[in-house]
This record gives structure tokens, C-alpha cells and sequence, in this order.
């Protein structure tokens, strides 16, 4: 087993048995050992993980069965336990982010990756990179305190003065809000798309820049037209990376949503989000079948995100693995 | 006809290039309005006794965080215990050992790893800890943290390794190393400055992380000896001060966040620069 990386291993005396004590000798069957029991243990945690999120939910989910996706009352004083409003609020907030971050990432990452010089691109992509290493916490930090003051003041009398009439802009503004959750996770989930969509646009072969120039088109023709659709699959691919993270992120989300178990037709309206939820409630969770209610939503959110990053990790494999291919 | 619609060419051509300009400008600049803005608020409120006292209790000015400081650095000690050696040594296995098919699932796992919201690791140390030992603690959390840092620690472990050129192994073997010697005395030392430097990235990854903490470690105002009671971290104390009602509390928030934020984007050039220094090959 330990001589299948390919280098030549010295031929030993004494067949399987002698060569297996002459192995554990030198060290190298132990050696071999300690490394696959660490590998094997990290699919034992993540087996183990689900495992523990499905007997934990097992209560609510026998309890609710399926209506518990589907209702949308939120009572844990009267039992009554339904996730709609949270699926709803995790979702449209997470809409409202790609809305917004993937004509800005795809954009940003156009320029980076075919229009700024090197030097340059490799800059910006360094803060664009510790942009995504800001920790949520303080991104929750700056929309309660920055962003909320921003928005109540200038963009949503803007909008309501200019789109007011649509129901998705109707009613107060608190300022704590689907909509303030939505630009928040917007604003994290930009650097994502960028980083990884530049990549994928840097895989594609020079030669189809270079044809489509020689052929007369522009600079943003030869990019929009050939270049872009090329990479079409692996910037979908980021995409999805970014909606996972979306999906899953917890603390600004947690601090700037409102915290509202209610479905509003309005953006400008209070709700709530799944990993908020679960924040905000766990630890005073009073009762079995809440606490069960509460990883069943935790066992949601990562079915959603598991599905997301599966395919995510397929499309950009998909693209790379092109790229290498053409240019061959 | 033709001068129109070249002239139509170019103006797509230059409106199109400049905007996406706009949007990397927008983004960056983001950034340094974050950091600005937490340098000129949190730099205001700092002072001394931010490092050295516990926090005050509500109406009385002043205090610290001493106690938080202290518990993320406990915490953060137990899940790099947890999550390093695991991740590594599984990232030896990835680049030295693995066959094809195992190797495979291995990776696959991982990224599924990566890939679960922090808050749904929090659920699972907490019924993996808490649950059994009936009290939130710090191991619960240092526990939370150090499985989030494995699938990153396997990531850059795996890849450094692959990055060390196959002579290297075999000029070893050649002069009679076995093949664990071959990996313990040349292929690691030769991706060290990479390895190192991708578990700082991780470090600061998990530094900042909030969610698995709230029901793991969850908070406490004093001190926490040893390692099972509640502890204080520095991003759960931003989280309960910055949505607490009280504008002293909201200051303490700022002070620490730009303590967090600071640390956090120290390692992050530092460990950067490291590789760049060294490497042709850059981390993800």
C-alpha cells in the first residue's frame, strides 16, 4: 500500500510478511499509519456531523414531518415551530446579495484579469483578498453603525421617492431590515466572486483573445463575446460559492436583519434568516423539542449549502479543466 | 454607416472597460473604508486599561476586555492543537501517500468540511460537548474552531508538499532514506515556509469567527480558569456590545474590533508576504 506514489521502492527479501515486519522496522508502516488515520478521521467527523444533526433533529422531524418547511408560525412558547420566515428571509436576503455582488464581482474581475496591468491586478487582488479575510463580526459592526445610518438617511427616501409604488419598497424602514442584511451580504461575498472568477478568466487560452483581436474586435467585444463565455461555466461556479457563503453566513446577518419571524412582501421590512435563528436562539433554548427545532433548521442550512458547494466545486473544475485542455 | 458603427464600437468598447474599472475601484475601496473607519473610531476609544481590566458593568465608564483577549487566545491555542496536526499530517497523506480513489474521497470530504456554515459546526460541538458534559466551555469551542481549521490546514499542507519537485525524493531515497525519513527530513522542510504560513492564513480565519462560539464557549464578564467553564472571546464581546443598547458598551465594541481586525490583517500580509518572498506559487 505504501509504495503506490510512485517512486521505486528497494525489492526486499522474505515476501509479503518479511517485508511488512521489515517496514514496520524502519518506521515507515507507522509512519503510514499515523497519515491514513488522519485522513480517515476527517471522513469520520464529517460522517459523524451528519450523523449528529439527523438523531438530535430527529424529535422535531417526527414531530413536524414535512409541514415544518412549510409553516410559517413561530412560537416556542406555544410549541409551534414552522421555518418559512426563515427560509424566506435566508433567501431573499441571499437574492438581494447576488443581485447586487455578481455584476460587481464579474465586472471587477474583468478588469483585473484582462485589462490591468499584472503588477497592478496582483495588488488590488491582495486587498481584494483581505477584504474576504475581514471577520463577519466586524462587517455586522459596520452595517449597524455605518451602513443603517446611511440607509435611513439618503437611499431609501431615494428609493421610496422613486420606486415607492412597488410593494417591494412599501412601508417604515427601521433600518434593521431584509434589504440592510441583503447589502451587507453583498459588500462579504464580492471578494469571493472576484477572486475565484479572475482565476477562471486568467485560465483561458491566449489564443482566442489573440483570434478575436487579430479578427477585428474590440477589447470589450473579444472579452464579453469570446473570452467571458468561455469562462461562463466557472464564473457560474463562483457564483455559487458565493450563495453558499450567503446562505450560511450568520453574524452581520444576525445584526442588522431585525430578527423577525414574519414573511413581508416589503425588502424594507424586519426578518430573519436560518443561521440568525440559530444564533439568537440556541443557547436559550428552553426544551427538547425547541433545541431539536433549531438543528433541524441547522440540518436545512446545510443540506442548502452541501448542494451549493457540490456543484459550485463541479463547474469550476469543468472550466479549468477546459482551459488546460485548449491550450494543449 | 460604417464610421457610425465603429465609432458605436468604440464607445461600448470605452464605457464597458472604464465601468469595470468603477466596479474593482468600489470594491477596494470598500476595504479602506472599513479600515479607516474602524482605525479613526476604535483607535479613539482605546486606551490601556482596555488591555488590562475586566469589563465594567453597564453605566459605569471604563473597563476592559482583558478577560476576552486572554479567552480567544485560549481558545484559539486549543483548536490549533486540534485542527493542525490533523490537517497536516491528512495533507502528508494527500501529497505522499494516497492512492487515486481514497485520495479522491478524502478531498471530497474536505471540501464538504469547508463548506458547512460555521454555525452549523457550532451545533455539532455542541451536541458532541455540551450536550454530554451538561456546561458550555472552552474546549467546546476550542473544539468548534480547530474543525473549521482543518480543511484549510489539508489544503495548504497538500498543495506545498506537491509544489516540492519529485528529484528532491529521489536524490534522498537514492542515498538510502526510507521513504518516511525521505518525507520527515527533506520534502517537509522544503514546503515549510509555505505550510507555515498557510496555517497563519487559518489562524486568522478562525480568529474572527463568531457563530460556533455563541453556544460553545458563550461569554462570561470575569475570568475563566482552566478549560470547562463559559470563556470570554474578543468577537463574541463585539457581537453582545454592539447590539446592546448601551453607547459606553458600543465604544468597548469599536476598540475591540479594531484590536480583532488589526491582528487579523497582521497575519494576513505578514503570512502573504512570507510566501511571495520564497514561493513562485501562491496559497489560495
Amino acid at each position: 500500500m505504501a509504495t503506490q506514489a510512485g517512486i521505486a521502492q528497494p525489492i526486499r527479501p522474505g515476501g509479503r510478511v518479511g517485508s511488512f515486519i521489515h517496514n514496520l522496522k524502519t518506521g515507515d508502516d507507522i509512519a503510514y499509519g499515523v497519515v491514513w488515520l488522519c485522513a480517515t478521521s476527517i471522513i469520520v467527523v464529517t460522517a459523524l456531523l451528519v450523523l449528529e444533526l439527523w438523531i438530535n433533529s430527529a424529535q422535531a422531524r417526527t414531530h413536524f414531518g414535512f409541514d415544518f418547511l412549510i409553516t410559517s408560525i413561530w412560537d416556542p412558547m406555544a410549541g409551534k415551530f414552522g421555518a418559512l420566515p426563515f427560509i424566506y428571509g435566508t433567501v431573499v436576503s441571499s437574492a438581494l446579495a447576488l443581485l447586487i455582488a455578481v455584476p460587481l464581482g464579474v465586472g471587477a474581475a474583468i478588469f483585473l484579469a484582462e485589462l490591468a496591468p499584472p503588477r497592478l491586478s496582483d495588488l488590488l487582488t491582495f486587498c481584494i483578498e483581505l477584504l474576504a479575510a475581514v471577520p463577519s463580526v466586524i462587517y455586522g459592526l459596520i452595517g449597524i453603525f455605518v451602513l443603517i445610518p446611511i440607509l435611513e438617511k439618503a437611499v431609501v427616501p431615494a428609493l421610496k421617492s422613486s420606486l415607492g409604488f412597488l410593494p417591494v419598497f412599501s412601508g417604515p424602514f427601521y433600518g434593521v431590515s431584509i434589504f440592510s442584511a441583503g447589502i451587507v451580504l453583498a459588500v462579504m461575498i464580492v471578494p469571493f466572486i472576484i477572486s475565484v472568477s479572475r482565476e477562471v478568466l486568467l485560465a483561458v487560452p491566449r489564443d482566442l483573445r489573440e483570434a478575436a483581436l487579430a479578427v477585428g474586435a474590440t477589447k470589450w467585444e473579444s472579452t464579453w463575446q469570446v473570452v467571458v463565455p468561455f469562462a461562463r461555466t466557472g464564473i457560474f461556479g463562483s457564483i455559487f460559492l458565493a450563495l453558499a457563503r450567503a446562505l450560511g453566513e450568520t453574524m452581520a446577518v444576525t445584526m442588522v436583519i431585525g430578527n423577525t419571524p414574519r414573511i413581508q412582501a416589503s425588502l424594507l421590512a424586519p426578518g430573519y434568516s436560518i443561521a440568525a435563528v440559530i444564533a439568537n436562539e440556541f443557547a436559550e433554548a428552553t426544551g427538547d423539542l425547541y433545541t431539536s427545532a433549531l438543528i433541524e433548521l441547522g440540518l436545512v442550512l446545510f443540506a442548502l449549502t452541501i448542494v451549493l458547494n457540490a456543484a459550485a466545486q463541479l463547474l469550476i473544475m469543468a472550466t479549468t479543466a477546459k482551459g488546460a485542455g485548449a491550450s494543449r | 454607416m460604417t464610421d457610425h458603427l465603429s465609432f458605436q464600437r468604440k464607445a461600448t468598447n470605452a464605457v464597458m472597460l472604464i465601468s469595470t474599472g468603477v466596479c474593482t475601484v468600489f470594491t477596494v475601496g470598500a476595504l479602506f473604508f472599513i479600515l479607516g473607519y474602524l482605525l479613526f473610531q476604535g483607535g479613539k476609544d482605546l486606551s490601556w486599561s482596555f488591555f488590562t481590566q475586566l469589563p465594567a458593568p453597564v453605566g459605569e465608564p471604563g473597563g476592559g476586555m482583558a478577560n476576552a483577549i486572554v479567552g480567544s487566545a485560549k481558545v484559539l491555542l486549543l483548536a490549533t492543537c486540534i485542527g493542525v496536526p490533523i490537517g497536516f499530517l491528512a495533507g502528508v497523506y494527500l501529497s505522499e501517500y494516497g492512492g487515486a480513489t481514497y485520495s479522491f474521497i478524502v478531498r471530497f470530504t474536505t471540501d464538504l468540511l469547508n463548506g458547512v456554515p460555521s454555525i452549523v459546526i457550532g451545533i455539532f460541538a455542541f451536541t458532541l460537548i455540551v450536550l454530554r458534559t451538561h456546561h458550555f466551555s472552552a474546549m467546546a469551542g476550542g473544539m468548534a474552531l480547530g474543525l473549521m481549521m482543518i480543511p484549510i490546514a489539508l489544503r495548504s499542507t497538500e498543495e506545498f508538499l506537491r509544489a516540492v519537485p519529485n528529484s528532491m525524493r529521489e536524490g534522498a531515497m537514492a542515498l538510502g532514506a526510507n521513504k518516511w525519513v525521505t518525507i520527515v527530513t527533506v520534502v517537509i522542510p522544503a514546503a515549510m515556509r509555505g505550510i507555515v504560513s498557510g496555517m497563519m492564513l487559518n489562524l486568522a480565519r478562525v480568529a474572527g469567527e463568531t457563530a460556533p462560539l455563541l453556544f460553545t464557549a458563550l461569554n462570561n464578564q470575569f475570568w475563566s480558569p482552566g478549560w470547562n467553564q463559559p470563556i470570554a472571546t474578543l468577537p463574541v464581546m463585539i457581537f453582545t456590545y454592539a447590539i446592546s443598547p448601551y453607547p459606553d458598551w458600543h465604544r468597548q465594541a469599536w476598540a475591540a474590533g479594531f484590536i480583532l481586525l488589526s491582528l487579523v490583517l497582521v497575519v494576513n500580509i505578514t503570512a502573504r508576504s512570507i510566501v511571495s518572498s520564497g514561493f513562485s506559487n501562491k496559497p489560495r
